[in-house]
């Protein structure tokens, strides 16, 4: 398998002090990767850096083996597409028009709207099985309504590589599960920070954990996901068993006022 | 552009303007005859459809309105005279029609409408459009409804900038544009300082900004007044009460024509971005993300907004909230999308920013009120109830 992003060496600081460090990732082409870790451990921060809301102080971004810093906006927004935490727009939109935006980076200053970009826009809309909103207002939607719409716009974006910013925060848990199957359907290569462990185990092929700032531990969920890591980096203790449906990593949490045997 | 060209570029554009709605009001006849009245009010529900509207038609109908305003608007006022007087005179100064036009009016019509009234609303026109167009500017830069070159103070460092450069003659070098870039650089630094000031962790704290706009506006007054008062015969027309309370009772057609080439140029320039402004909206993160260079197209957006607001502020004073009002005003009738938004709002401001001088120099005739004091009395309430809303809503 091909590497898609390379990631080497990434520092970034905000006034002096660092918010991430050293920070070395590499995604394949098609495979899920999660980025885990407390808050505050810097997972927004890496992945602002690679879409490029920060500019890092070091190291480099490959990505298809171009570097990434020097590539233009339009370009970089040609091959990723990024879903982040539900943003508010204090204007108001259309859902098509929101889903539409989407279509920017592919336009060049004087390109008109054309059929093509209402049939990719409407593809995406049905998709999430929202075509029938297409007209409402996006600020009468609920937050899990939003959240698709933003996921429609990245659709119309037609990456084939999207950065995940924790889009589930926040989120009803029927919600987190159909974005997840959602994008998770799409097959597309995919970086996604993630708050929820459980969710990183049920859907990541391989998982970064950050800790303080730095790549504390990397490797398939299985081999992350240990009761020692979570341990190390969460401070709590839990139990981890692999489901006998899903046949994923199921990680309970152990709290401090109730007694086990 | 062309549309707004029509209603503004008096010698010849006028004229065509004027035939070029007669052709769409003769269209407009007909389907009325044609197909019933029913299918005609059903149609123009359909222009008016929020979801759906119809833009070029509401740019047409704007254009016929901001004609008729022209016209109606020159004839009003202490001296009346009648629209066709008025239409006539303007038409008689066209070469090639002037010998066909029946010669109707006195002189002293001819005075009041083509060296008083005149230049007096395409001022406002052009004034009006280009404050519409830089409060849909500065709310896109600061992604808020509440953003409007007086209330932040833009208008105040403007003002306070032109007069510094009156006392001094810093550009006097630069002739009859000194007044227009002093207030150009007055209107820029006070963009860019209250824009730092009020960004917080990347983004626009709303509180910050309404307050650094109020203490800014505080601060640039005063330095306007102590120079107004220090020198009050230096300054001539552009008195306090000018500078404060806007006014565009010392109309000339000299002063219209860089106002009108900065406005067209930037709304170019805006239309051309109007993709980018709409991502805009949607946060710098996600703009980012959608291939927009936000950091350039800010710088853009801030220049384009000092551009415009200097050097309407050098020619019209401070009159305030029409870039609240008339955005606010647009994106009710039509939507957010800049596209329709930039077009729609220049038209509006322009006829708004008329009849609101038309009030003025007409409610307590003889004498005259300023005109940004009536819009501050229709743009404060409007204000107050934005944010009241923005606060429930965030």
């Amino acid at each position: 398998m091909d590497t898609r992003l390379q990631i080497e060496n990434l520092t970034f600081a905000y006034s002096n002090k660092d918010i991430i460090n050293e920070v070395n990732i590499s995604v394949k082409k098609g495979e899920f990767v999660g980025l885990i870790g407390p808050n505050g451990s810097g997972k927004s921060t890496v992945l602002k850096n690679l879409y490029r809301a920060l500019d890092p102080d070091r190291g480099s971004v490959h990505l298809d083996g171009e570097n990434l810093f020097k590539m233009s906006h339009k370009a970089s927004a040609e091959k990723i597409g990024v879903v982040g935490q539900e943003n508010m727009v204090p204007f108001d939109f259309k859902v098509e028009e929101i889903v539409a935006m989407g279509r920017s980076p592919h336009k060049k200053l004087f390109d008109p709207d054309t059929k093509k970009d209402h049939e990719i826009v409407m593809h995406a809309l049905a998709h999430l099985g929202m075509a029938d909103v297409a007209k409402r207002s996006y600020l009468n939607l609920s937050g899990g309504e939003k959240q698709r719409v933003l996921i429609a716009r990245v659709i119309a974006q037609e990456t084939d590589f999207l950065i995940l910013d924790e889009p589930t925060n926040h989120l009803d848990i029927s919600y987190q599960l159909q974005i997840f199957d959602l994008v998770k359907r799409l097959e597309v290569t995919v970086l996604s920070a993630i708050h929820d462990l459980n969710m990183a185990a049920m859907y990541c092929d391989r998982i970064y954990v950050l800790k303080d700032g730095k790549i504390f531990f990397s490797g398939t969920p299985e081999e992350v996901l240990t009761v020692q890591l979570i341990r190390e980096v969460y401070g709590i203790e839990s139990d981890v068993t692999i489901h006998p449906l899903t046949q994923k990593l199921a990680i309970t949490f152990l709290p401090e006022s109730l007694k086990y045997n | 552009m062309n549309m707004l060209n029509l209603t503004v570029k008096v010698d010849v554009s006028t004229v065509v303007g004027i035939n070029f709605c007669g052709f769409f009001l003769e269209k407009i006849n007909k389907g009325i005859w044609g197909k019933g009245m029913n299918k005609t009010l059903k149609r123009i529900r359909n222009i008016f459809d929020r979801n759906n509207p119809n833009i070029v038609a509401i740019i047409i109908i704007l254009m016929i309105l901001a004609v008729a305003t022209i016209v109606l608007a020159v004839g009003l006022g202490p001296v009346k005279v009648s629209p066709a007087n008025v239409a006539n005179i303007i038409l008689s100064q066209v070469p090639f029609l002037s010998g066909s036009i029946p010669h109707t009016w006195t002189d002293l019509d001819y005075n009041i409408v083509w060296g008083l009234r005149l230049p007096r609303v395409l001022l406002g026109m052009i004034v009006g459009a280009s404050l519409a167009v830089v409060g849909v500017t500065m709310q896109a830069l600061v992604r808020n409804h509440l953003a409007d070159p007086f209330i932040l103070g833009v208008s105040s460092g403007a003002a306070a900038t032109a007069t510094l450069g009156m006392l001094f003659g810093v550009f006097a070098i630069l002739g009859e544009y000194s007044l227009s870039i002093s207030a150009f650089l007055g209107a820029g630094l006070t963009i860019i300082f209250v824009y730092t000031i009020s960004r917080v962790n990347g983004r626009i704290n709303i509180t910050q900004l309404l307050l650094s706009g109020v203490a800014i506006s505080m601060i640039m007054d005063a330095i306007t007044q102590i120079i107004i008062l220090s020198a009050p015969n230096a300054l001539g027309l552009h008195n306090a009460s000018f500078w404060m309370s806007g006014s565009l009772a010392g109309a000339k057609w000299g002063y219209l024509s860089l106002p009108l080439v900065v406005m067209l140029l930037c709304l170019a320039v805006l239309l051309i971005n109007y993709r980018s402004l709409n991502v805009l909206l949607l946060g710098e993160e996600a703009a980012g993300s959608l291939g927009i260079n936000v950091k350039s197209t800010q710088k853009m957006l801030i220049l384009v907004a000092s551009l415009m607001s200097g050097v309407t502020i050098a020619v019209s004073g401070a009159i305030g909230f029409v870039g609240l009002m008339v955005p606010h005003i647009t994106r009710l009738l039509i939507g957010s999308n800049h596209k329709n938004v930039l077009p729609v709002s220049a038209l509006l401001g322009g006829i708004l920013v008329v009849w609101v001088d038309v009030a003025a120099r007409m409610v307590i005739a003889p004498e005259e009120l300023p005109v940004g004091i009536l819009t501050a009395l229709f743009g404060g309430p409007l204000f107050i109830w934005l944010l009241k809303r923005n606060t429930k809503e965030v």
